[in-house]
C-alpha cells in the first residue's frame, strides 16, 4: 500500500546507504537566471560538465522586463544576469528559452506547456514554487543553488523522506470560488509553517473537477503552507492536457505512457501521517490581510483583532502585520481602497486565469484610481490570449497588458509597488516589501482581482457575477 | 566550506515568528551573479531608512548585534523562497548558527550546505535563551550536538548525521555524490529518458 509520492520516490532511488540521505534521480531540471549563476561558476571551478542537458531546460523569467522585448534591458545589473545566463546555457549545452525566444516564460508555466513535466517524474528547480509541477502527479521540489549545482553535475539530489499529508477537498465550488480560494483557505487553516517536512497530496471531488491550470494554482502554493511539495494523482484531465504537447510521448509510446501513469495514484489502503478535509461547498472567495500567506480570511470577513489572541508571539505577529499593512483590527476588509491590481505570476498567469479575469472585465472599465497590470505567464499563453482577443479586451478595460515574466510577484524587474501602495495580486506572497519596498499586498484569485480592479476597492466578485 | 569547530558566543535575538527570506535578503539584491557582498543588505528593510541611514533601534545596528555568531530567531525561521542568498548573507555577516523552534525546509537545507548550523530547540529552552542577559554567552559544540547555557545546562539538538559529518569535515555534498557515479550510470542505463529538451524550439 503506497502513496503516489512513495511510488515516485521508490522508483527514483539511485543509491542508499546507512547514515546518508537517499540519492534520487531527477527527470527534469528547470533553471533560470537568478538562482543558477553561482552554480555554473561552481561547475567551472571544478571542471565539471552538465551531466544531462537533455533533461534540463532554461528560461529567463525573474529579472527580465515585461516591456517590449526588442529593446535592450535598461537595468545594467539585470542585463548582465540575463546575458550571463544565456551564455551559461550555451556553454553547457542547455536548451534555453532566452529573451528573444518565442517560447520564453515563467519556469513553472513553460515546463507543463511544453509537455516536459509528466506524471511520475521527479522535477526540481531553484525556485520554491516548483511544487506547481506536482499538479501532473510529479514529485517536484524547490532547491537552493548548491543543489542546482549538484543536479547540473550529477542529475541527482540527496533527500530524506518527507512525511505524508493528504488534503481532501470534497464537494462543489460555488460560482465565484476557484482553485486559488482552495489553497488560500488551506494555508489560512494550517498556517505558513503547517506543512513543514511534508509532501501534500490533494484529493477529493473538488480537486478532480479542477482543470490543469487550477490544479497548478493549488500545488504552486504548497510551499506557502511550508510543504516540501504538493501533488495530485494524474487522471484523464492530466492526460488530455498533455496529449500532443511538444515533449509528450507520441504514437504507441503515448499509450504505454498512459498505461504506466494510471498505476501512479495512491493505493486505496495507503495511509497518511496527517489529513485535512475541506468542504468545497462552504468555501467563499479568500483574501489575505497580513504579511504572510497564512494570514487569510473570507473576503466577507473582518480583519483580526490582536487583542483577542492569547499567545504573545502570535499576538505580536498580527499587530506587526496590521501596522505594516495600515489596517484597523475588526473592520471588514471588503471596500478597502487599493492602488494596483496585478494579474500574473506562476500561480495565476495561465490562459484560464486570463480568461477568468477577462470575463469580469469584458465591456467594463477599471477604476480610474487603479493601475492594473496583466502579465501572461509565457509567450505561449500570450499567443493563445491573442487568438481569443484578450489583449484588446484588457486594454479596452484600461489594463496595462505586458510581456511574459515573473514581474511584480517578486518585483525584481522594475514592476513594483511604491511605498504605502495597496495591491490586490494573484501572486503567491504578501511578505513585507515582496512587491516593492513598503508595498502592501492582498493575495486573491483572478476573479477577485478583476472585480477589485473595477471598483478600486477590495470586492466580493460574487456581487457582480 | 570550512570545518565547523566549537565556539562560545552571545546571542543576537530577532524574536519575530515566520521571518521570511524576503526579509533576510530582499529580492532586488538577487540580480547579482556572485555570492559576495550580501551581508551589507542582510535584513535590509528592517535595518536601513529610505535614505540609507541605519535605523538605530534595529538590533544589527546596536553593539549587541555586532561580533556575535548566533542568531536567536522566532518560530519557522527562513520561510518563503529557495534563495541560498539568505544563508550566504547571514554567514557573511558573521553568524555561524541560528537557533529557533523550527525552520523552513529549504532554508534549513541551504544553511547546512554553507556552514550555517540551524539549531532546533523546544519552546521551553527557547524561552530560557530569550531570558538570558544580553552579555551571556552560550557554548556550541557540534560533535556532541549540544549547547551549554551559562548555568551549565546542556541541551542536545538534532542534526542529520550526514550533514553533521559534512560540517565537521568542511566538505560539500557534491564530492560525495560524484563518487556514486557507477550507481548513477547504472540507474540511467535501466531508465531511459522520457524527454529530450534539446528537441524544443528555443
Amino acid at each position: 500500500m503506497k502513496t503516489l509520492s512513495q511510488k515516485i520516490w521508490d522508483s527514483h532511488i539511485v543509491h542508499e546507504e546507512p547514515g546518508a540521505p537517499s540519492l534520487l534521480y531527477i527527470d527534469l531540471h528547470l533553471v533560470h537566471e537568478v538562482t543558477s549563476p553561482q552554480a555554473f561558476s561552481g561547475l567551472r571551478e571544478r571542471g565539471i560538465k552538465v551531466r544531462r542537458p537533455d533533461r534540463t531546460l532554461g528560461t529567463v523569467d525573474h529579472s527580465i522586463p515585461t516591456t517590449d522585448r526588442s529593446l535592450p534591458i535598461l537595468d545594467p545589473i539585470a542585463a548582465k544576469q540575463v546575458t550571463q545566463f544565456e551564455a551559461n546555457c550555451a556553454e553547457f549545452g542547455i536548451p534555453c528559452f532566452g529573451v528573444k525566444s518565442e517560447n520564453q516564460g515563467i519556469c513553472h508555466v513553460i515546463g507543463p506547456e511544453q509537455g516536459a513535466t509528466q506524471p511520475g517524474m521527479t522535477v526540481v528547480c531553484g525556485d520554491s514554487h516548483t511544487a506547481t509541477h506536482g499538479a501532473f502527479g510529479a514529485l517536484a521540489f524547490g532547491i537552493g543553488t548548491s543543489e542546482v549545482e549538484n543536479v547540473l553535475a550529477t542529475q541527482c539530489l540527496l533527500q530524506r523522506p518527507s512525511t505524508s499529508f493528504r488534503v481532501r477537498v470534497d464537494g462543489t465550488l460555488k460560482n465565484g470560488v476557484g482553485a486559488k480560494d482552495i489553497i488560500l483557505a488551506l494555508i489560512a487553516r494550517i498556517g505558513i509553517g503547517g506543512g513543514t517536512g511534508a509532501v501534500i497530496e490533494y484529493s477529493g471531488s473538488a480537486i478532480r473537477a479542477l482543470d490543469m491550470d487550477g490544479r497548478m494554482t493549488v500545488c504552486n502554493m504548497s510551499i506557502e503552507g511550508g510543504a516540501r511539495a504538493g501533488l495530485i494523482a494524474p487522471d484523464d484531465t492530466t492526460f488530455n492536457y498533455l496529449h500532443g504537447r511538444p515533449l509528450s510521448p507520441k504514437g504507441a509510446k503515448w499509450d504505454a505512457a498512459v498505461a504506466r501513469w494510471k498505476q501512479l495514484p495512491s493505493d486505496a489502503g495507503a495511509t497518511f501521517d496527517r489529513e485535512e478535509i475541506i468542504d468545497a461547498d462552504s468555501l467563499t472567495p479568500m483574501i489575505t490581510w497580513g504579511t504572510n500567506p497564512g494570514m487569510g480570511i473570507s473576503v466577507t470577513g473582518a480583519i483580526p483583532d490582536p487583542s483577542a489572541i492569547g499567545n504573545l508571539r502570535e499576538r505580536e505577529s498580527v499587530a506587526k502585520a496590521l501596522a505594516y499593512m495600515g489596517l484597523e483590527a475588526g473592520k471588514p476588509i471588503m471596500g478597502h481602497p487599493i492602488n494596483v491590481v496585478f494579474i500574473g505570476s506562476c500561480t495565476n498567469s495561465r490562459i484560464t486565469d486570463l480568461r477568468a479575469a477577462a470575463a469580469i472585465l469584458k465591456g467594463r472599465k477599471v477604476s480610474p484610481n487603479v493601475r492594473v497590470m496583466v502579465v501572461p505567464g509565457s509567450m505561449e499563453v500570450k499567443r493563445q490570449a491573442i487568438a481569443e482577443g484578450l489583449p484588446e479586451l484588457f486594454r479596452a478595460a484600461g489594463c496595462d497588458y505586458r510581456e511574459p515574466g515573473c514581474s511584480m510577484c517578486i518585483a525584481m524587474n522594475g514592476d513594483q509597488l511604491s511605498p504605502g501602495e495597496y495591491s490586490v495580486s494573484t501572486s503567491n506572497r504578501n511578505f513585507e516589501g515582496r512587491q516593492g519596498k513598503g508595498g502592501r499586498t492582498f493575495l486573491a484569485s483572478p476573479l477577485t482581482a478583476a472585480a477589485s480592479a473595477l471598483t478600486g476597492t477590495v470586492t466580493d466578485v460574487r456581487t457582480i457575477l | 566550506m570550512i570545518p565547523f569547530t566549537p565556539f562560545k558566543s552571545r546571542l543576537v535575538p530577532i524574536l519575530i515568528n515566520n521571518i521570511d527570506t524576503d526579509q533576510i535578503i530582499p529580492a532586488r539584491f538577487l540580480k547579482t551573479v556572485s555570492k559576495e557582498g550580501l551581508d551589507k543588505n542582510l535584513f535590509c528593510d528592517w535595518r536601513y531608512n529610505a535614505d540609507g541611514s541605519e535605523k538605530p533601534d534595529f538590533i544589527l545596528n546596536t553593539p549587541r548585534g555586532k561580533g556575535a555568531q548566533i542568531l536567536l530567531a522566532g518560530d519557522n525561521f527562513g520561510c518563503g523562497s529557495s534563495r541560498e542568498h539568505a544563508p550566504w548573507a547571514i554567514t557573511q555577516f558573521g553568524f555561524r548558527a541560528v537557533i529557533s523552534t523550527s525552520f523552513a525546509d529549504i532554508f534549513k537545507g541551504n544553511s547546512l550546505k554553507n556552514s550555517l548550523l540551524p539549531i532546533v530547540v523546544s519552546p521551553e529552552i527557547h524561552a530560557k535563551l530569550v531570558a538570558l542577559p544580553a552579555d551571556a554567552e552560550i557554548k556550541l559544540d557540534l560533535p556532541s550536538q549540544t549547547i551549554e547555557l551559562p548555568d551549565g545546562t546542556r541541551v542536545e539538538f538534532p542534526v542529520d548525521p550526514f550533514n553533521k559529518n559534512c560540517l565537521l569535515e568542511g566538505v560539500d555534498e557534491l564530492g560525495w555524490i560524484l563518487k556514486q557515479e557507477p550507481s548513477i550510470a547504472a540507474y540511467e542505463s535501466t531508465h531511459p529518458a522520457a524527454i529530450d529538451t534539446r528537441g524544443l524550439r528555443a
